[in-house]
């Protein structure tokens, strides 16, 4: 197990109500486990209660430990992907800078052997022409191409756990489609645990061992991918009846009310 | 056979971006009849924006024209051209930004029928409360500021503005694209809906092919600003000819309810 999470409740400062109210689960290690929820579910507060990024003056009562003896320092055990890499990138830094400074800070490499590191991770994340990307600043670069760079930032100094949180969902289909398998191949490869957080059941579906639900701060239901789908709870049930996929009966052949 | 609502020949937009021309639009022909759904879909930067653009006149092309119901709508200018919006309406993606964040639900509604001369200041109130009623919001949501009401409301909010003037044609771009599943399927039904019921003509820009699919009648793949190919929804759909919509209809996640279907890594 990586980490265990007993009874988390959260509240931001100046709301009535938690954002996350009594969550119990634990993450083993190695596993992909998906967070599914919609707006207001609390699945991102979520992931930045587990690494650590809730402002500071957020309540938070319940516990959340991990595996080990050292508290987990973000960006080096636990690495993290946001929705928007615009706003997740340093637009004044360049994107060499910006991954060789995880591995230098984290690995204690110097600039040389960091700058190194940074060019085969922007090859291994399939940026075209790594060696140049390396000096491009975030605005030269399309939104997957910076998605591949904050993707390439978050595992430079090889943390346990990923977080990624809606990391696909601003880019266009073909986009997500690669990011999504991007990611697949990274956690394998480097027996990465990794939490996807996600308002996208279908690709949950594809890329999870296991599912948690949440809706409205709360567990509604987490396990197999394949229970939780298949003999779903009634909320999930909603959200899969929701799915409008290639199979669904369009609606413009129901009959008329 | 009438005339197609809508004919678009061989529009064509270019951008300069530096020293380079970037093609935004390039030779796009298309028609759609009233009463019926176009679905645009292209992964970003293909033209679909743009192209919608060019359709509401908030954007000049360089080349090609736009004939609605029989009027050059290119060559249309001043109270002609003013006139002839009413009749052709947009929705966005984003409700907060297509709204005067001050303004309440009222009075984003009273404002096209004021502009467009539609009804008289008295019997505004009333027909207020009948488009909130015909998008399934209740009249006395029309006091509350804009910024006050949940996403999904507002969007309800943004399509009764645009059924406020009695148009023909609505061009929606990535109008459900912000919202939650649940909300999303709602407002989906409520656009088919008034579709059956005023034989109203939609241009359905989306990202997303499984939307597309649910609420389109014709399905157009867009890539660097051409149509790669166009034809019904379930034609396209299902064997797409295109290099751009083989990929795209391959990219689509599909959701996986048992593990005997699942692709296992």
């Amino acid at each position: 197990m990586i980490v265990s999470v007993q009874d988390l409740t959260v509240t931001y400062r100046g709301s009535p109500m938690p954002a996350l109210s009594g969550i119990t689960l634990d993450i083993a290690e190695g596993e992909r486990l998906a967070i599914i929820g919609e707006s207001g579910s609390g699945k991102s507060t979520f992931g930045l209660a587990l690494a650590g990024l809730l402002p500071a003056n957020t309540t938070m009562s319940g516990t959340v430990s991990r595996a080990g003896d050292r508290a987990p320092v973000g960006g080096r055990d636990i690495g993290m992907v946001f929705q928007d890499p615009g706003t997740s990138l340093n637009p004044v830094l360049t994107v060499g800078e910006q991954v060789a400074e995880v591995a230098r800070r984290h690995l204690r490499l110097h600039w040389r052997d960091a700058y190194r590191r940074a060019a085969d991770l922007l090859a291994r994340v399939r940026l075209p022409d790594p060696e140049k990307a390396l000096r491009a600043y975030p605005h030269q670069l399309s939104g997957g191409q910076r998605q591949r760079v904050a993707i390439a930032a978050a595992i430079a100094a090889n943390p346990k756990l990923l977080i990624a949180d809606e990391a696909t969902s601003a880019l266009d289909v073909l986009v997500q489609a690669e990011i999504a398998a991007l990611l697949r191949e990274l956690v394998e490869e480097r027996g990465m645990t990794l939490l996807f957080i996600t308002h996208d059941i279908a690709l949950a579906s594809t890329l999870a061992d296991r599912i948690a639900v949440f809706r409205h701060g709360q567990l509604v239901d987490i396990g197999l991918a394949a229970r939780v789908l298949g003999q779903p709870e009634p909320y999930t049930a909603e959200l899969i009846g929701s799915h409008l996929d290639l199979q669904t009966p369009p609606l413009i052949d129901r009959p008329a009310a | 056979m009438s005339a197609p609502l809508l004919t678009v020949s061989h529009l064509s937009k270019r951008f300069a971006t530096g020293d380079r021309r970037v093609a935004a639009l390039e030779d796009v022909s298309f028609t759609l009849d009233r009463g019926r759904t176009l679905g645009l879909v292209g992964p970003s930067g293909s033209g679909k924006s743009t192209l919608s653009r060019v359709i509401m006149r908030l954007l000049e092309p360089d080349a090609g024209s736009v004939i609605f119901d029989g009027t050059d709508l290119l060559a249309t200018r001043g109270a002609a051209l003013r006139k002839l919006r009413g009749r052709l309406q947009m929705v966005f993606q984003d409700p907060v930004a297509a709204f005067n964040p001050r303004t309440t639900v009222g009075a984003a509604l009273d404002d096209p029928l004021r502009i467009h001369a539609i009804v008289p200041r008295r019997d505004r109130p009333a027909v207020i409360a009948r488009l909130l009623d015909r998008v399934g919001l209740p009249a006395a949501l029309a006091a509350r500021a804009i910024h006050e009401i949940s996403g999904g409301q507002r969007q309800r909010v943004a399509i009764a503005r645009a059924l406020s003037t009695e148009p023909d044609l609505i061009v929606l771009d990535e109008a459900v694209s912000a919202l939650d599943v649940s909300v999303r399927g709602r407002i989906l039904e409520l656009l088919v809906d008034l579709q059956r019921e005023r034989g109203l003509a939609y241009l359905f820009v989306s990202h997303d092919l499984g939307v597309v699919r649910a609420v389109s009648h014709d399905v157009a793949i867009m890539d660097r600003g051409r149509i790669a190919e166009i034809g019904p929804a379930a034609t396209v759909v299902t064997a797409p000819v295109s290099p751009i919509g083989q990929a795209l209809v391959a990219a689509v996640p599909r959701l996986v309810l048992s593990p005997q279907d699942a692709p296992r890594a």
